[in-house]
């Protein structure tokens, strides 16, 4: 008798449920080990980490705040994706957007939030739209690949944020440093009630629900999905192939351009580097571990954005150091990936004489 | 079958291999259970007889105090961090005292999320300590007025918040000394991280230094827009090296620039702690931060009930918390000496690097003879004194 892999003849049903469980516990289970290794109370640590990520509802508002940039972005790129179009670009895109919001909040401070956040939020996804329609434009005339393509533009977005607030946006009175001044009340998203949520969450809502309604009900949504199974599929079948990838590129870069306009109003109040930490890249991960589905997509932010909030209060805990937070993050991602495998291939017992 | 029960016993041996493996994970947390369990009668057996006279009044409860402190690198960095957490590991040696930290956080919306988790576990004092850090400390220190929180490197203050920071530009200022009377080539390198005031003022307290030895030298910045990034660092001091610099200085966090000197057989000035073991023939001395006593003062202010909000503090020389690394077998001993002549005055509370006449890049007289900068503008710095070459923008 031996083990053989063979290829399922047809997908197996919850399989990515058990899958993606499976990995988390595993990747969970060895984590724990590293803990212990490290002379840690591995089962502690890990209720330190449950209490941090969702034990409480502070936690959860921490990590419903960090999940609502990353869903954003992860919308965008799994757009994109979809039509198998690799925009590695949403942190750049995300940038744009943030310059947009803040042009619109520096430029009319006196208008109302109802005249003022229209125009940011215009104005965020016409910008991050804009800076993926560059790459989409370079790949259908010049065939330039828009892997390289929008990972270079990331760079020269973060430059130009840095021209703008170390340069003409500098507050004059902030002795200096680099940020603008502190947006009016009318730019800024507010809370929902007295929590630190603010009201971005009902808008990420509002996207994705509109997303899928989109992939799901317009010929639009279908022609994109058809156009990711092959180009060459799709040019014969008469859909219109190149401009539906500026259509894709658009949208993804202003869904990036919607976070950056979402994170800059509502947690920052103003505009500085710092707003960049990575979401665009981040939103890459999540959009390969929720395989690009939206509703998949809220859940994977919200998981990776209480992980990491719940390892902060590892750290604060227990002292270990910050680089362990980035190795589960990368196990998990691992394990999920590899554990697609049995998706489509299963292993058999074989006997000796062929026989299953 | 017997293949089967083959493969049956294997998944067993492995299974009882992961148990164990968990047996062991668990271990260190049994032994950790009992130790507070065995200790705590001890501990309520010895404050027990103090305790009851008073009547268990405040004194005796007000002795354990709290401290916070968010990094924004890893403390393992030999930079800016590091010398931040050896002031912790300071006030963690005190025996009213526990502290706790967390590194690695961004600046931005994660700081904010960090900060209130701290003042939610009730921590007295929270040290902040990196300049992205400002409106969240503010922010948060609003919604926990009975806490207090100390930011560094910022501007901004309130009612239970103070803004800290040392005067750095002292200890630039005598790194230049010796780095002036060092160059061959009066050409020197200075890798930078961003064009702010802070670093700007510290560039031109080293440049004031090196042209009262050297009136010919110039100073050279290039920015690398990144506070850490070891690659970029060094790559930058490279193309200063390439430039005929032999001087290399640096206002970064890792010491990449001072490896990137050694290996071009140039000097280097170090910066945050003493970075001679990463470049020892290279390594003049460094401009180094010594946070301990301030630290420990500022705690043992929090115990005593004397800690007072909405100020602004500039540590200086004086105060122990900027200093200069000794220097290097290679630094002359009458260099050593005069270095060591001007240090001790500014230990004493003479402060005269920013004092007139001063010009700006154009040559403009800015300070005019006789007169010293304000704090305030120099808190506000955006221009270069006449010998660097580069823009400040």
């Amino acid at each position: 008798m031996a083990l053989k892999i063979r290829k399922r003849d047809e997908p197996w049903k919850w399989g990515a449920l058990v899958i993606f469980l499976g990995a988390l516990l595993f990747s969970l289970g060895v984590s724990a080990l590293l803990l212990a290794g490290q002379g840690k109370d591995a089962l502690h640590g890990m209720n330190i980490l449950w209490q941090g990520s969702f034990g409480n509802l502070w936690a959860l508002e921490g990590a419903l705040l960090k999940a609502i940039p990353l869903f954003l972005c992860s919308l965008g790129v799994a757009v994109a994706f979809r039509m198998q179009i690799w925009n590695i670009g949403a942190e750049g895109q995300f940038a744009l957007g943030a310059i947009g919001a803040t042009w619109m909040a520096l430029s009319f401070p006196d208008l109302p939030w109802y005249g003022l956040m229209p125009l940011m939020f215009a104005m965020a996804f016409i910008l991050g739209g804009a800076w993926a329609f560059i790459p989409a434009v370079l790949r259908l005339k010049l065939r330039v690949n828009e892997i390289i393509s929008t990972l270079m533009l990331n760079y020269i977005a973060i430059l130009l944020l840095d021209y703008l607030v170390f340069g003409v946006w500098k507050d004059p009175t902030s002795f200096g440093f680099s940020m603008t001044p502190e947006f009016t009340p009318g730019a800024v998203i507010q809370g929902i009630g007295d929590s630190r949520v603010h009201w971005g969450l009902l808008f990420c809502a509002v996207v994705g629900v509109g997303l899928w309604a989109f992939m799901r009900f317009t010929r639009l949504g279908f022609e994109l999905k058809a156009s990711g199974e092959g180009a060459r599929v799709a040019r014969y079948a008469k859909i219109r192939y190149g401009m539906l990838t500026m259509f894709v590129m658009c949208l993804s870069g202003g869904f990036a351009g919607w976070a950056g306009c979402v994170e800059t109003s509502a947690v920052l109040n103003r505009l500085q580097p710092s707003l960049m930490v990575g979401y665009g890249y981040t939103a890459i991960v999540v959009a390969w571990l929720a395989r690009l589905e939206p509703l998949n997509i809220a859940f994977g932010s919200f998981l990776l954005a209480a992980l990491r909030v719940g390892v902060e209060n590892l750290q604060l805990e227990l002292q270990i150091p910050a680089a362990f937070g980035v190795i589960m993050e990368g196990m998990i991602l691992l394990t999920v990936l590899a554990g697609q495998f049995f998706l489509t291939y299963r292993i058999v017992r074989v006997a000796r004489n062929g026989e299953e | 079958m017997k293949k089967m029960m083959k493969l049956l016993a294997v998944s067993a041996a492995s299974l009882v291999l992961m148990l164990s493996l968990f047996a062991c994970a668990e271990s260190p947390e049994e032994k950790k259970a009992e130790e507070p369990a065995a200790a705590q009668p001890e501990a309520v057996a010895e404050t027990a007889p103090e305790a009851a006279p008073t009547e268990g009044a405040a004194p005796a409860e007000a002795k354990t105090v709290k401290a916070g402190f968010v990094y924004v690198s890893p403390v393992g960095d030999a930079g800016y961090s590091y010398a931040h957490d050896l002031g912790r590991k300071a006030v963690e040696e005190l025996d009213f005292a526990t502290t706790s930290f967390v590194e690695s956080v961004p600046e931005g919306a994660d700081s904010e999320r960090v900060i209130r988790n701290m003042a939610r576990k009730e921590f007295d004092i929270i040290f902040t300590t990196s300049f992205g850090y400002m409106d969240p400390t503010i922010k948060v220190a609003k919604e926990f007025p009975n806490l207090r929180f100390m930011h560094c490197s910022g501007f901004k203050k309130a009612e239970n918040v103070n803004n800290y920071f040392g005067r750095i530009y002292q200890a630039r200022y005598l790194t230049g000394l010796v780095a002036g009377a060092m160059t061959k080539s009066n050409k020197l390198g200075y890798v930078a991280a961003f064009p702010i005031p802070e670093v700007i003022r510290g560039i031109n307290a080293f440049t004031i230094g090196v042209r009262q030895v050297n009136p010919e030298a110039e100073v050279r910045v290039v920015w690398t827009k990144t506070w850490y990034d070891p690659a970029l660092e060094k790559d930058a001091a490279k193309s200063l090296l390439d430039a005929g610099c032999d001087v290399i200085a640096q206002h970064q966090d890792s010491p990449a620039p001072q490896e990137a000197a050694q290996e071009a057989g140039a000097y280097s000035v170090g910066y945050n702690s003493d970075m001679s073991s990463f470049a020892p023939k290279a390594h003049l001395t460094s401009a180094i931060w010594n946070w301990a006593p301030m630290y420990v003062k500022t705690v043992e202010q929090v115990r005593d009930g004397s800690w007072q909000g909405d100020q602004s503090m500039w540590w200086s020389m004086q105060d122990g918390v900027v200093d200069i690394a000794p220097m290097g077998p290679m630094v002359p001993e009458d260099v050593k000496a005069s270095v060591m002549a001007k240090r001790d005055e500014m230990v004493d509370g003479t402060d005269t690097v920013f004092a007139g006449p001063i010009k700006n890049q154009n040559g403009e007289v800015v300070v005019a003879e006789g007169t010293v900068m304000a704090d305030g503008d120099l808190l506000g710095m955006t221009w270069f004194v006449e010998g660097v070459v580069g823009s400040a923008e």
